[in-house]
């Protein structure tokens, strides 16, 4: 045992133990040092700051990147506003400036100190902020008590204004404060972008697009005097404002979309069928983002998420429908692709269809005749893709249905899209426990039963078959330019994949599309067969409650009862630039309730609307598809014409 | 392996002296949180109880078994620091914890003991020429250096990278480097740095220069250090009494129970005050150099030697950076600052270090 401590005995190492003491000992030296200076020669200067507590950090907000259409028609802007906050710390009396600003203001008692609740264990001195948006009148009345209200402020800070409020809420989305739970995700980013109060998208392209249009705050750091007033300011760090974003959105198409739709409950989109590029998206019932933008009351807030209509959700990428009818193109798409028929082959379509001891009605109560594929599409005869559908089986209709993008979210830039649903017979087994019945095939061939899409994903569906098989990832967004004007991202059409159809079925179908509008008898014929645009469609009523009695008047059934109306179609025939799909909630028949507003949106985006340009204002401005995505002369004087927009 | 004889030579100095720090720390951490988290202060007595259990092996077991698994341990601390990496929680901008289910912990900070453990035992073992360790001597001890001190500063945690690098220096300059070897490596850093300034990204920049100078973050750490300076300054040579600081309590400093508890202490108990901390740390440090300077074999010296450093470049670097002598790095004050890893690394430390001044008379 001696001789391992001997053997190891660190001698040499030792002589360097000398250096380190005197080292550590400097060190402590310095420490001593500099408290002294600061604690007793530096003290009465350091006491005196830490009396009056009058450093400050006061933050400011960087200003929102603008948000324009595809041709530079501003849809959302900043615009300066006024907000009142006070700083208890620097109130001698909060009682009687609470008071006053009762008088002054349009707050009462509660109003204010739920606002004071909420900041409760805030970090002294920040201020907290009582009203958004005061009136004229309101900042006229407080500045002149000024001198009064001594921790009262009125700043002036940016707000978001969506220019066409409903029209565009969800595509748009709305501000609101920072939750804790979106700050602490947040705080993996360095140095945290964000603090608690700030405004952050919350839905829609505001949220999408947070990283890139929310810009870098600054700050300031100030020093005030016993009152809280601003004496100087020691150091200042300029907001950054976000980059600016072009859309592929088309003004006077996503208005008249909101126009026939605004009465009612539910989607329409239009998508450039040639590269995917989303014209317009307008969900109802809507709101107006600039009330929740605001930071509205609790009341109001309350309003608005019990609301039965369920206002926030964009239904065009939400809401997930039974494409009924609509989906009878891709059923006969599975028939002819997998030779369950010919294109000629004749079938007996009657007024009803029996199996199994179900009856299974067609729409129209006298039935069709021996008609061919082509025929059962213009006609949407019911009965005759019951026994298609039947005999192609559920696993072949589920394939093709998948084929064209249902069932899995398109993908587009928008936070929490559903994916619908195209059910298989594991599915239910699985997630119900009971086996397919082939009966549910008769139901799922005329787009009934378990499946349900979302309306942009029909639309893309429909867009594939327009422009010849392409199935696009739908885009929203054009290019993103910083504040200066350069670009700096562009975002170019981008294909999912081919839909693997072939191009001889993909043309009967499309020829059928058009015959439901061009030909007698077709579903969308008297609404839709409007000289020069040659609408193709396809027009569907989905079932929500199976009725006893056939009835035309749907004003003799409860509205949650009613069926919901689909029109999904494009324009022009030979070359399509347009594709539109309209879904109206209980709307009943879907070439009556639906065809009207696919009609107004493609001829707006086709030839162009004075009356929905005039009506809000855009008077020679450009739209309509003939416009450049450039923009370059938007806002000039030019008087409105057809054509000439 | 207990004897009697071995309990009557316990170092009572050092005990007694990080029980007093503690318990000033507990004190400082009740008065600095009471308005906002009135039960923290004894959250962090409950971890100075259990620190003391864990104390009490580390003390009594021979420090030679310690350095027989050295190595295994270093090993499992590196990889709890590569899982804490990929899945560890992230709190306050960085991943440094591990969730263990019903308790987290950092790594990092058990990462610090093991590296001296291991780092003590490699150059105990090594052969030095009287010149000092060149170049590729260096090699290794550097591996033992760079893995954990990259895994720390990846999470990111600069200030905990920094106290791997002043220690690793500290116990190479015991050992010693050749000079020539020395000024060869400063001259490549020195050459290199330019070049790799050029590959950091803008806000990687941005963080580096407001380190070196906080006067150009005004809005983050250069106004910390500013109420830093006026939460000591303020104090005076009286201080404002207990719970009398405003700086502290107010929340007008960061972090001001972890980080910057010094200041919130310097406020209430003035001159006097800070100057018994520092005073009880310096005693400690010497105490530390001398049980090294008295230890009977070459790997209680490393030992002992790197955890006064550990414990020395800690509490330096804190006071310095609070009071506005160096940039502010995320470091803590031993036994002072709130954070109940961390002081268990800090008493395994100390165990540490009584265990060897324990042994030293014993043939």
């Amino acid at each position: 045992m001696k001789d391992y401590f001997q053997d190891k005995e660190p001698r040499e190492l030792k002589e360097r133990v000398f250096i380190i003491t005197w080292a550590a000992l400097f060190f402590f030296f310095i420490l001593v040092a500099r408290l002294w200076y600061l604690q007793v020669i530096k003290a009465s200067h350091f006491k005196q700051l830490s009396r009056n507590n009058s450093f400050r950090l006061l933050k400011e907000q960087a200003p929102r990147g603008i948000i324009s259409d595809r041709n530079g028609l501003t849809l959302v802007e900043n615009r300066p506003g006024f907000d009142l906050s006070i700083t208890p710390e620097d109130i001698p009396d909060l009682e009687r400036t609470k008071n006053l600003l009762i008088k002054l203001t349009t707050m009462d008692s509660e109003a204010i100190d739920e606002r004071i609740e909420k900041e409760k264990g805030r970090p002294p001195y920040r201020p907290i902020k009582l009203k958004e948006n005061l009136s004229w009148e309101e900042v006229v009345k407080i500045s002149a008590y000024k001198f009064e209200l001594p921790g009262v402020s009125i700043d002036v800070g940016l707000k978001r204004n969506y220019k066409y409020r409903d029209a565009t809420a969800h595509l748009i989305g709305y501000l609101g404060e920072i939750s804790e739970k979106e700050y602490s995700g947040y705080k993996k980013m360095e140095p945290n972008p964000y603090s608690p109060g700030d405004m952050i998208g919350k839905t829609g392209i505001e949220v999408s697009l947070e990283d890139r249009i929310s810009g870098v705050n600054g700050g300031k750091q100030v020093e005030v005097d016993a009152h809280g007033r601003l004496v100087s300011v020691v150091k200042n760090i300029r907001p950054y404002p976000g980059n600016n974003t072009r859309l592929t959105i088309d003004l006077p198409t996503q208005l008249a979309a909101w126009e026939g739709l605004k009465d009612k409950a539910g989607a329409v989109v239009a998508i450039d069928p040639r590269n995917g590029k989303i014209l317009a998206m307008v969900s109802a019932p809507s709101f107006d983002p600039n009330d929740l933008s605001d930071g509205l009351s609790r009341k109001k807030w309350e309003g608005i998420i019990t609301n039965p209509f369920k206002v926030l959700t964009n239904r065009a990428i939400q809401g997930q429908y039974p494409p009924a009818s609509t989906f009878k193109p891709i059923t006969a798409a599975a028939a002819l692709e997998e030779g369950v028929i010919g294109p000629e082959t004749k079938i007996y379509a009657g007024p009803s269809f029996w199996f199994k001891g179900h009856e299974y009605r067609d729409w129209k109560e006298e039935g069709h005749g021996t008609i061919s594929v082509h025929r059962a599409i213009v006609e949407s005869a019911d009965t005759f893709f019951y026994q298609v559908g039947l005999k192609a089986g559920l696993e072949r209709l589920s394939r093709y249905a998948k084929e064209f993008g249902l069932g899995e979210k398109t993908g587009v830039a928008l936070m929490n899209e559903k994916e619908g649903l195209v059910p298989s017979s594991e599915w239910k087994k699985r997630v119900y426990g009971v086996p397919w019945y082939e009966g549910e095939t008769v139901s799922v061939s005329v787009g009934q039963g378990l499946l349900t899409t979302t309306p942009l994903q029909l639309l893309n569906a429909y867009s594939a078959i327009a422009n010849g098989g392409t199935l696009y990832l739908p885009k929203l967004i054009e290019s993103i330019e910083t504040p200066e004007g350069d670009v700096t991202e562009k975002f170019a059409p981008q294909e999912k994949r081919r839909v693997n159809i072939s191009q001889k079925t993909l043309n009967i179908i499309k020829n059928a599309l058009r015959g439901v509008v061009a030909e007698e008898g077709g579903t969308g014929h008297y609404i839709l067969n409007v000289g020069g645009l040659e609408i193709a469609g396809k027009t569907g009523t989905a079932q929500v409650a199976r009725l006893k009695e056939r009835t035309k008047n749907i004003y003799s059934i409860p509205y949650q009862l009613r069926d919901h109306a689909w029109f999904v179609g494009f324009a022009p025939f030979n070359d399509p630039r347009i594709a539109v799909c309209v879904l109206v909630e209980h709307g009943g028949f879907g070439a009556s309730a639906a065809a009207p507003v696919a009609l107004s949106v493609i001829q707006t985006y086709l030839e162009g609307n004075p009356d929905i340009m005039a009506r809000y204002g855009l008077y020679g401005a450009k739209g309509g598809e003939n416009a450049t995505p450039e923009g370059e002369n938007a806002g000039s004087e030019k008087p409105a014409g057809k054509g000439a927009l | 392996m207990i004897e009697k004889r071995l309990l009557g030579q316990i170092d009572w100095l050092v005990l007694t002296i990080t029980l007093s720090l503690a318990l000033i720390g507990g004190l400082s951490i009740f008065s600095a949180t009471y308005l906002q988290e009135p039960t923290l202060y004894q959250r962090q007595l409950y971890w100075l109880l259990l620190g003391m259990a864990v104390m009490a092996p580390l003390v009594i077991v021979d420090y030679s078994v310690f350095e027989r698994f050295a190595y295994p341990v270093f090993a499992l601390s590196i990889v709890s620091l590569i899982v804490a990496l990929i899945f560890g929680k992230t709190v306050g901008g960085a991943q440094r914890w591990l969730s263990l289910g019903f308790i987290s912990f950092q790594p990092s900070e058990f990462a610090k003991i093991a590296f001296i453990t291991a780092l003590a035992k490699y150059l105990s073992a090594k052969e030095v020429p009287p010149s000092g360790m060149n170049f590729r001597e260096l090699i290794i001890p550097g591996v033992f250096f760079a893995v954990p001190f990259l895994l720390v500063f990846k999470q990111p945690d600069l200030g905990t990278a920094l106290i791997f690098f002043f220690v690793f220096a500290t116990m190479m300059f015991a050992v010693k480097v050749r000079t020539r070897t020395l000024v060869f490596i400063i001259t490549v850093f020195a050459v290199a740095a330019p070049f790799a300034w050029r590959f950091l990204k803008d806000y990687q920049k941005a963080r580096l220069l407001s380190f070196i100078d906080p006067a150009l973050d005004p809005l983050g750490s250069g106004y910390h250090i500013l109420q830093s300076k006026i939460a000591v300054g303020s104090g005076g040579f009286f201080g404002k009494g207990f719970r009398g600081g405003t700086q502290g309590s107010l929340l007008f400093l960061p972090a001001h129970h972890t980080d910057f508890i010094f200041p919130t202490m310097a406020e209430e108990w003035g001159f006097i005050g800070a100057i018994t901390v520092i005073s009880l740390f310096c005693l400690l440090i010497l105490r530390g150099i001398g049980i090294a300077a008295s230890s009977k074999d070459r790997f209680a010296f490393l030992l002992a030697l790197g955890i006064t450093s550990l414990l020395f470049w800690h509490m330096t670097i804190n006071a310095g950076m609070v009071t506005g002598l160096l940039p502010v790095v995320g470091v803590p004050m031993p036994f002072l600052s709130y954070g109940g890893s961390f002081l268990l690394s800090m008493l395994a430390g100390i165990a540490l270090l009584m265990n060897i001044s324990m042994r030293r008379y014993i043939f």
